[in-house]
């Protein structure tokens, strides 16, 4: 089976940018790296393909980053499609999606494309269901477990009080958590290897997309403002008189942990 | 050095294994006085960090030995000493001389699992009379037929209780002094091998050292690596590897050091300020952050001239000195480390205190310092030239 997964290239988090003070957007000019949410999915890719099947990256990033995209094909995948395009910057999450359901279409013929549930700089967790919308694909939502039955995908969603079982047609667009697999690390023979598959760098107007309706231009959202997030409250101290395990237990279960 | 692409991805594949399978697990590790060494070394050997120089033909990866510099900097940001020491003893130290000189059979048959992390491989030189002054062990392997008859005790052999074989240097003739010497692999599975205990150390505690007893182990002469009596010779090529692993190991290790403690002093607080804000504790670690610069960089320029194919004797002149001096900057850098915590850095829950036991051997093992003061001035000329 053929897998497409979108992943992101982002600014290291141990090295973390600066926001541009005008647009309000993160700055995305140095070396960027595959999003660690991402990995998942690659990993689950790799996996659902075998030895038959094919991984197939989709990603859009500035200045024709691809150092993520190398991760992603070092860990086993066997090509990408990256978008690249001055007029892409400023684009909003449906705009995103819109591009990036383009780049599918792109990558060939496909029975399942999966997807981070929310990448770890943005945050906004919309992209994947957007993307399914745009293809007219069913999307299934936080899967801690994704398995091939014939024709149709099997998802554990993880949910607040456990998970839902959902049976979905094939294609469709799912989207992953961090525990659905744990990724592999890449090897040194795959990162030699990485270094020779193609990445089918395209810009909107290879994609059929007028520029005029992407990046800044084509936002339908702005950022009014940045500011800081309220610093935490302290925490409440319990002392312990013998019975504070109860208490514990009780924070426990309103946060629904336990 | 310039570092590639590659270098690079690398370099992140190792610190997120050190990060996710190593460091979680170094207290558990260090409080047992042993880590896992074959669980551990079949995640490395996946990711093809144990034979990174190594024939592709046997399982290695057929790079050159910038990666193995990548490769010595990312283990060395281990959170315990003894586990980087541990596979770096699998790579650089037990295995270099069966890479260069051993027989296809020999390599098939213990270098192939030794890289794929499927057996454990132990460096057995040092002696009870014998460390640092190599040409003066006992251990002796007797020909009989065509099986060498191996009797002897060595000491202080890292990996010693986990080993699957070991790199022995024993004496095969009467010559005496770096004379008459064979480097054997000699199977732990062999009638008459015995670990006589495990040792009990300052530091490096989450691996095992021990002291190993043979009495007439039977090997046969085809285990003999390379050619018979030129075991010191190449033994010596052996340790050029050893030395150059333990100082990019030491240099990463010491700037990781630096990086917490520069974290620490900026959030302790004293006498109304931060640490950091005091002016004593700048100039002291942009000292030491400099001398630490230095010496990665240097270590950088040894790879790149064994990456040059620059000759033997450059090479020793380069490691020993790189090994003196990241030596004894260590033990300068986990004092320092220590003091600037203060009390809580020599409290055992502290980072500070394994560090400050750990640092100290990078003088002592693998030659100490004053036997690479001794190479150095010979190959300077000042001793007598060694060529």
């Amino acid at each position: 089976m053929n897998v497409v997964v979108c992943v992101k290239q982002i600014p290291d988090p141990a090295d973390p940018g600066a926001l541009d003070p005008e647009s309000k957007t993160l700055k995305r000019d140095g070396k960027l790296i595959l999003d660690e949410s991402d990995s998942y999915g690659v990993e689950m890719a790799l996996q659902l393909a075998g030895d038959s099947g094919e991984v197939t990256l989709v990603s859009m990033a500035p200045n024709g980053e691809v150092s993520g995209l190398r991760t992603a094909l070092a860990m086993g995948a066997a090509k990408a499609v990256l978008v690249s395009d001055d007029a892409l910057k400023g684009s909003d999450a449906l705009t995103t999606a819109k591009v990036l359901a383009k780049a599918i279409e792109r990558a060939g013929s496909y029975d399942l494309i999966l997807a981070a549930t929310e990448s770890s700089d943005g945050y906004t967790g919309t992209v994947p269901e957007q993307i399914a919308e745009v293809l007219g694909l069913p999307s299934v939502t936080f899967a801690k477990a994704v398995t091939i039955d014939g024709t149709t995908v099997k998802v554990d969603r993880q949910t607040e009080a456990g998970y839902d079982e959902v049976t979905c047609p094939l294609p469709a667009l799912v989207s992953v958590t961090a525990g659905v697999v744990e990724p592999r690390y890449p090897s040194f023979k795959g990162i030699m290897a990485a270094k020779s598959k193609p990445v089918d760098q395209v810009t909107v107007a290879d994609l059929g997309l007028d520029a005029a309706n992407v990046g800044w231009a084509g936002a339908g959202q702005e950022i009014i403002e940045v500011a800081q997030a309220e610093a935490r409250q302290a925490g409440e101290v319990i002392e312990d008189d013998g019975e504070a395990f109860n208490r514990v237990v009780g924070f426990l279960s309103d946060l629904k942990i336990i | 050095m310039k570092f590639t692409d590659e270098h690079d991805q690398f370099r992140s594949a190792i610190r997120d294994l050190v990060e996710r399978e190593i460091n979680p697990h170094c207290d558990t590790w260090e409080a047992d006085g042993i880590f896992p060494a074959h669980d551990l070394f079949a995640k490395l050997g996946q990711v093809g960090v144990l034979g990174i120089e190594y024939d592709q033909a046997y399982g290695g990866q057929g790079a050159d030995h910038s990666f193995t510099l990548v490769m010595g900097e990312e283990i060395g940001r281990c959170h315990s000493g003894g586990v980087a020491m541990a596979i770096s003893v699998q790579t650089d130290m037990a295995t270099p001389a069966l890479a260069r000189f051993g027989s296809h059979e020999l390599k098939q048959r213990y270098l192939a699992p030794a890289m794929a992390g499927e057996m454990v491989a132990a460096i057995a030189v040092t002696e009870p009379d014998a460390g640092s002054d190599v040409a003066g062990l006992r251990t002796k392997a007797v020909r009989d037929g065509d099986e060498w008859v191996i009797n002897g005790t060595k000491l202080y052999i890292t990996n010693g209780t986990q080993a699957d074989w070991l790199c022995l240097l024993a004496r095969t003739s009467d010559e005496g002094g770096a004379r008459g010497m064979s480097q054997i692999v000699v199977p732990t599975d062999a009638e008459g091998f015995s670990v006589s205990r495990k040792l009990d150390k300052l530091g490096q505690r989450s691996s095992d050292t021990a002291e190993l007893s043979f009495v007439d182990v039977r090997v046969p002469v085809d285990n003999t690596i390379g050619e018979a009596g030129r075991g010191f010779q190449q033994q010596m090529a052996q340790f050029q590897n050893e030395r150059l692993i333990a100082n990019y190991m030491s240099a990463a290790n010491m700037r990781l050091a630096l990086d917490r403690t520069i974290a620490y002093v900026k959030q302790r607080r004293a006498f109304g300020k931060t640490l950091a804000d005091q002016q004593w504790i700048q100039y002291k670690l942009a000292e030491v952050i400099a001398e630490v610069d230095v010496v990665t960089h240097y270590n950088h320029a040894c790879a790149e001239a064994v990456v040059a194919g620059a000759d033997p004797f450059t090479v020793a002149k380069m490691a020993s000195i790189g090994k003196l001096k990241c030596g004894r900057l260590n033990r300068e850098v986990a004092d320092l480390a220590m003091q600037f915590h203060g009390g809580i850095g020599y409290m055992e829950e502290t980072w500070t205190a394994r560090y400050f036991r750990d640092s100290r051997l990078i003088s002592i093992g693998g030659g100490a310092d004053e036997v690479m003061l001794r190479i150095i001035a010979q190959l300077e000329g000042i001793s007598g030239d060694p060529r």
